[in-house]
Formats: C-alpha cells, sequence, structure tokens
C-alpha cells in the first residue's frame, strides 16, 4: 500500500500519510469487529433455537431453495472480486477503472438484491413469515418450532441485505466523490476500506448460506 | 517533558473558547475539545431529567402507602429514572466529556484520530437521547431500563420501541467513541510517549473503550431484536412465538454488565490522576494499576450470569459465574490497595479534588466489597431484587462514577474553561454530597437485608424510618448538585483566571496554556520521563527530604 501515499492530502491532526492511512485501516478492522459481535447475538439466537429444534429446522429448511441460495453465493462471491479489482486500480492511480469495478461490484449487488426479493415474495406467498398468519404443515413438526427457522430467516438475512444496500450506497458516493476528484491522485483509502466493508459483508453470507440453506446435509 | 509555558501572554492569546463565538461554529466544530463541551451540556441536561424521576421516587416512598402516584405511573417513573441515567448520563459521562477533553491532550495530539466521527458521535448521541425524551414525552415506559422480556414485549402498552431506539442508538455513538479512542491511543502518541508512560487515566480509557467496541453492538442487536418483536412480531424471544425470554437476559447482561465497567472504569483512571497530583507521588505499583484495568474488562465479559442466578439458569453454571464475579475483587483490590500506598508517605493536599477521590476510594469499597456478597449463590437468593442491590450499585454507580466525574471535572475546570472555581464552595459541596449520598444509600442496604423489594411504591409501616432517612438524605444530594451546577456556571464568567497548571501537575495537558490553544500545542511535545514524575519536583523546590526518592530521581534523569 506504499505506493504514492505521499501524494495524499494528510488530515490536520495527522504527523504523515503513512500515519493517517494507519489510523483509517486500524479504525475500519475495529468497526469490523464490532460487525461481528453485531451479527454474533442473532448467531448466537440460531445455535441454540437449531440446537433445541433441529427436527423443525431441517423440515423448515425445505422451504428455501438451495439453488437460488448457491446463485446468490456465487454472485457475491465474484463481487468481492470485483471489489477487489478496485481497490487495486485505485492503489495505482486509475479513476476510471475504480469507477467501472466498482460499477460491476454495484450490478451484482443488485442481482443479489432482486434474487431475495423473488426469494421473500415466494415466502409471503406461502405464508411462511413471522406474525399470525403463519402456516406451516408438516406431519410431526410443530408450526411454531417452524416458525423459528423463518423468524431467524427473516431477521438475519434482513439485517444482511440491510448491509448490503449500504454498502451499495456508499459505492454511488464514493464514485461521485472520484468523478468530482478526477483530476486529483486517487484517494485510495475510502476505497479501501469500503473494499474492506464489502469482503465482510460477503463473509456474512458465506456463513448465513449454509446455516439455511444446507442444513441437516441430506 | 518541553515546556510550552506561554502563559505570561494570555490576553492576546487565540484558544479554542474565542477562536470563533457564532453557535453555528460549535454545531460544526470537529475539535475534541468542543465535542468535549457539547456532551457535558447534553449529559448535564439529561442528568437533570433522570434526577428529577429519582426525587419523585423519594418522595413517594416518604410514606409506605402509594399515595403520590399510581403503580403504573410508578413504574414509568423508576424506568425512565434507570433509562436516563444510565444510557444517556452514565456511560458517556466521563469517556464523552473528560476522556474526549483530555485524552488527545494527553497523548501530546492535535486530535483524536477521527474528528469527524467524534462529532458524528456527539449528534448520534443526541439524536438517541432526544429519541430518549420522546418515550417519555409519548407516557413513559414501564419495562424497568433493563427492557426485560415479555415485559418490554407482550405486556407493555407504552412506547418501548421509542425508548429501545434511543438506546439502540445512543449505543452506536458510544461504539464510534471507543473506537476513536483506540485508534487514537495506538496511533497518535507524541514521540517518546511508550506504553507504560502514559498517564493512568489513558489506560482507563483504552480498557473502557474496548468493552464499548465489544459489548454494545450486542446490546445494540438485542434491543433491536426487542423492536422488530413488537413492531414485526419476530418472536425471538417470546415464549408464545417459539422463543426464549431468558435468551433476551443472556444477551442484554452480556452487554450491561461490562457496561457497568464502562461506567467505573474510567472513573478509576480519574481517581489514579488526582492522588498521583494531589500527593505528588508516583502512583504506587503503575504497571499493576494499568494491567488491573485491562484485567476488569476482560473479566466483565465473563461474569454477566450473576445477574440471572434465580432466573432458571443452571445450578452449575451460576456457580462458575459466582466464582469468576468473586475475581473481579483482585483487580478492583489492586487499585484500592495501591491508591492507599501512593498517599503513604506522599505530600497529601486536600483540594476539592482530591476529597472527591478520597470520597472515591470509600463509597467505591464499600460498592465492591456488597457486590461480593450479591456473587454468592447462597446470599444473592435472600438478597436479589431487593433494595440491598439497589444500594450496592448506586454505590458504584454514583458514590463511585459520579463522584470520580466530579472529581475530574473540578481538577480539569480551570483546563476546559481557563476559569478557577471558589475552592470553598467546591469543598462545601463535596461534603454535602458525602453525607448525603450516604444518608440516601446506606439505609437502603438495611432495607433490602430486612427484605424490602425494589421497583414497588407501597411497604410496610415498620421500613418507614429508614425510607424517610432515605428521602431525606437525597434532598441534600439534591441540593450537593445543585451547588456544584451554580458555581460552576457562575465561575464561568466570574472565576479567577486560571494559571496553565493550577495545581502543579505533571502530564501533558498541564503544559499548555488554559484553555489551551485550538491545536492544543504550539509545538508538538517529545515525552522523556515516565507519567506522575513528582519525586523531580521535590528535590527541585528543596523538599527532597525522602532520601530513597532522591536516589530514584538519579537514576532517571
Amino acid at each position: 500500500m506504499s505506493t504514492h501515499e505521499t501524494d495524499l492530502p494528510v488530515g490536520h491532526q495527522f504527523e504523515d500519510a503513512e500515519q493517517q492511512l494507519d489510523a483509517y485501516s486500524a479504525g475500519m478492522w475495529l468497526f469490523l469487529v464490532t460487525e461481528v459481535l453485531f451479527f454474533g447475538g442473532l448467531f448466537l439466537a440460531y445455535i441454540i433455537y437449531r440446537t433445541r429444534y433441529t427436527e423443525a429446522f431441517v423440515a423448515a429448511h425445505h422451504e428455501l431453495d438451495w439453488r437460488l441460495g448457491g446463485l446468490n453465493t456465487l454472485v457475491l462471491i465474484t463481487s468481492s472480486l470485483t471489489m477487489a479489482l478496485a481497490v487495486r486500480a485505485a492503489v495505482i492511480d486509475r479513476w476510471k477503472q475504480v469507477i467501472g469495478w466498482m460499477a460491476c461490484t454495484f450490478v451484482l449487488a443488485g442481482c443479489f438484491m432482486v434474487v431475495k426479493y423473488f426469494e421473500y415474495s415466494a415466502k409471503f406467498e406461502h405464508h411462511l413469515f413471522p406474525g399470525p398468519n403463519f402456516q406451516f404443515h408438516h406431519p410431526g413438526i410443530d408450526s411454531g418450532e417452524a416458525q423459528m427457522f423463518f423468524n431467524l430467516y427473516f431477521a438475519m438475512t434482513g439485517l444482511h441485505g440491510a448491509h448490503v444496500l449500504i454498502g451499495m450506497i456508499t459505492m454511488i458516493i464514493l464514485a461521485i466523490r472520484l468523478y468530482v476528484m478526477r483530476n486529483q491522485r486517487v484517494d485510495f483509502i475510502p476505497v479501501e476500506l469500503a473494499g474492506l466493508y464489502w469482503h465482510f459483508v460477503d463473509l456474512v453470507w458465506i456463513f448465513l448460506f449454509p446455516l439455511f440453506y444446507l442444513v441437516g446435509g441430506n | 517533558m518541553s515546556a510550552t509555558a506561554t502563559h505570561h501572554k494570555e490576553s492576546v492569546r487565540v484558544d479554542y473558547l474565542n477562536v470563533a463565538h457564532s453557535i453555528k461554529s460549535w454545531l460544526v466544530t470537529e475539535d475534541h475539545k468542543r465535542i468535549g463541551i457539547l456532551y457535558l451540556v447534553t449529559i448535564s441536561l439529561m442528568f437533570l431529567v433522570g434526577g428529577i424521576f429519582a426525587l419523585l421516587i423519594r418522595l413517594e416512598l416518604v410514606t409506605p402507602a402509594g399515595d403520590l402516584v399510581m403503580s403504573d405511573t410508578y413504574n414509568k417513573m423508576f424506568t425512565m429514572h434507570g433509562v436516563i441515567m444510565i444510557f444517556f448520563f452514565l456511560i458517556p459521562s466521563i469517556p464523552a466529556v473528560l476522556g474526549n477533553f483530555c485524552l488527545p491532550l494527553m497523548i501530546g495530539a492535535r486530535d483524536v484520530a477521527f474528528p469527524r466521527l467524534n462529532l458524528a458521535s456527539w449528534y448520534i448521541f443526541t439524536l438517541g437521547a432526544l429519541f430518549g425524551v420522546a418515550s417519555l414525552v409519548m407516557g413513559g415506559v414501564d419495562t424497568g431500563w433493563t427492557f426485560y422480556t415479555p415485559y418490554s414485549s407482550s405486556f407493555s402498552h407504552t412506547p418501548v420501541i421509542m425508548a429501545v431506539t434511543g438506546a439502540f442508538i445512543a449505543g452506536f455513538g458510544s461504539i464510534f467513541t471507543g473506537l476513536n479512542f483506540i485508534v487514537t491511543i495506538h496511533k497518535m502518541r507524541a514521540p517518546g510517549l511508550t506504553w507504560f508512560r502514559l498517564p493512568l487515566f489513558v489506560w482507563g480509557h483504552y480498557a473502557t473503550s474496548l468493552i464499548m467496541i465489544l459489548g454494545t453492538p450486542v446490546v445494540a442487536i438485542t434491543l433491536l431484536l426487542v423492536a422488530v418483536e413488537r413492531g414485526l412480531r419476530i418472536g425471538i424471544f417470546d415464549p408464545a412465538l417459539g422463543g426464549d425470554p431468558v435468551l433476551f437476559q443472556h444477551l442484554f447482561w452480556f452487554y450491561s454488565h461490562p457496561a457497568v465497567y464502562i461506567m467505573i472504569l474510567p472513573g478509576m483512571g480519574v481517581v489514579s490522576e488526582l492522588i498521583a497530583t494531589f500527593s505528588r507521588k508516583r502512583i504506587f505499583g503503575y504497571e499493576f494499576v494499568a494491567f488491573s484495568s485491562l484485567a476488569i474488562a476482560i473479566l466483565s465479559f465473563v461474569v454477566w450470569g450473576h445477574h440471572m442466578f434465580v432466573s432458571g439458569q443452571s445450578m452449575y453454571l451460576s456457580m462458575v459465574f459466582s466464582v469468576l464475579t468473586t475475581l473481579v475483587a483482585i483487580p478492583s483490590a489492586v487499585k484500592i490497595f495501591n491508591w492507599a500506598v501512593t498517599m503513604h508517605k506522599g505530600h497529601v493536599k486536600l483540594d476539592s479534588p482530591m476529597l472527591y477521590a478520597l470520597a472515591f476510594m470509600g463509597l467505591f469499597t464499600i460498592g465492591g466489597l456488597t457486590g461480593l456478597f450479591l456473587s454468592a449463590m447462597a446470599v444473592d437468593i435472600h438478597l436479589h431484587d431487593t433494595y440491598f442491590v439497589v444500594a450496592h450499585f448506586h454505590y458504584v454507580m454514583v458514590g463511585g462514577a459520579i463522584v470520580a466525574f466530579l472529581g475530574g471535572l473540578h481538577y480539569w475546570w480551570p483546563k476546559m474553561t481557563g476559569r478557577m472555581y471558589p475552592e470553598p464552595w467546591a469543598k462545601l459541596s463535596a461534603l454535602v454530597i458525602f453525607i448525603g449520598f450516604n444518608l440516601t444509600f446506606f439505609p437502603q442496604f438495611i432495607l433490602g437485608y430486612l427484605g424490602m423489594p425494589r421497583r414497588y411504591h407501597t411497604y410496610p409501616d415498620e421500613w418507614q424510618v429508614l425510607n424517610v432517612l432515605s428521602s431525606a438524605g437525597a434532598t441534600i444530594l439534591a441540593a450537593g448538585f445543585t451547588l456544584v451546577a451554580v458555581y460552576l456556571i457562575w465561575s464561568l464568567k466570574n472565576g479567577a483566571k486560571a494559571p496553565a497548571n493550577p495545581w502543579d501537575a505533571t502530564g501533558l495537558e498541564w503544559q499548555t496554556p488554559s484553555p489551551p490553544p485550538p491545536t492544543n500545542f504550539t509545538h508538538r511535545p517529545v515525552v522523556t520521563e515516565e507519567a506522575y514524575n513528582y519525586p523531580i519536583v521535590l528535590a527541585k523546590n528543596g523538599e527532597g527530604e525522602h532520601q530513597e526518592e532522591e536516589k530514584r530521581t538519579h537514576e532517571h534523569a
């Protein structure tokens, strides 16, 4: 990351560009730690209820289409690649490439959300959502226990989806900022921080996919 | 430490206060010192609101019958008192006011690492506080400050979503402050300021910040889940929807017990500064005091189960939590003993900040030792949810955290405002607060031991004397706080001009004029010695009668 970092403007609180870069990366990593703990509460709830209601969770997960989940996994992993390429372009000072790769990432994130929209609509059509109108008929399975699966599904993928949306908004803001400041050396720090965030969002999904779509293994 | 003594040119000097005067200049400031002042204003207002509820509670409890308010109203009063005092006053009090103001100065930095994020923290916190006040205007919440489900989900018809949203938002202000402090302490220290030369105030804030960033997100998601349970019927905690209310208690206390240390650790940092300055000695066992802060922070995350001894938790789990809780006494006692030994053979001066430090040592010791009673499972069965618990945590939170906050506020007031406060009034009010506090809360230990449960507004006649004593104490305590507010505000215009270093203290914050210039220091300080290097001062003043100390001084030079 040492390329041309001395050309970047340095905030008044910092001594030099190196200290600035160090501080921003440390800050972002700490923020991601808080994000891990934020999701952690939900993962704990998932572990407890899956242990308690194992059969219901296995039965309920058949209502989710693993092909759509798998497609979304591929989409998000690819978007992590395009985001990494955007960061690379920012470091070597190619603002047009940065915007191009971030546009790819944005489109892939959009695809993810569209697939998610169709999945959510299907669940609502089948009355598989939180609330009193929940219907799940499966011999030997308590419908309340199955509902807990969908409670967690909507809470966790919903929170993840909110993070995807925040990432998409960040990319728009960054692209505008890059265009406005196109005559200067590309300020790669925000792009790199957005990249870290985006990989985190991707990583959460890597955990969510098997927990909801591949329960039970049969 | 490099001397930048420019205070004789003070009349024309630009400082952080007179650099701009418009309200806008305050609302868009990125200066950590101004942001500290903004926080001071916000939390003082919240303290006033929370304090009024405390007085109403004590007023109701003067008589055994519930004759002032209805039971439902009483539920709302103690809930709003707790919510406001904990989420909107105690948690931000020392870190966001004194920490924000002093930490960059103490480490010789021009500002925190992320000044704009720092301002954002204040806006986020204030927005959260407005949500809290809005829930109050909408009629108040009756769940208890802990928002236990199902009180907060199925059984409450009050604006719970508004209140938990307020706490949720304010939590992010606290996360960003903690993140800012950690990066600042790691990356922004002046040349030569190694970890073991840091003032213990900075160590205390480092430990606090760790808890803020590791704990707060968990309570954030927990409160969010309570909100979606009420709003969207996603019943993670509702038995009727397949959920488990005890899971709420686990997640809530995983944060909220460490949060207790968010309130007390910075206070311990303040007391370390006060004891060293007013004993004119290096803190005895500096490294132990520094590491005890980290030890408390780490232990704080493995003791939450002691809140759930009677919640149907496994007995064996409770035994583990009981033992781990007892362990917290060790690092806490390390601090108390080391402060006491620091004072031993020191030149102790009883200025008003030192009075608060001494009050802290006594009151925190009582609060801490009664915590040990509660950590013993069998005793806790008897004392759980009684006034003994109320008295215990008020000894730690008021006798500890607020007393330390007041001590620190007096200590750094000359630096923050450039004015001295009237010392006789400060001493008097410290005494009034000490008496009022003990009169309020000591009777509650006895009431709790006799079995008076918390959160009821009626009680049997035989407990009236103790309750009247407690209410009388609350009045004296309120008078003490009011007195402080009056003379501090008075001193802003009428106090004597403060010199750069009124206490003759070590520490970089005293090397710059009072109030400091906008960028803190004219030249970047270079640190060549450890914190609290007081023996050098003694030797210079010709008071070096302590042979050993002189010897140590020469070794350092």
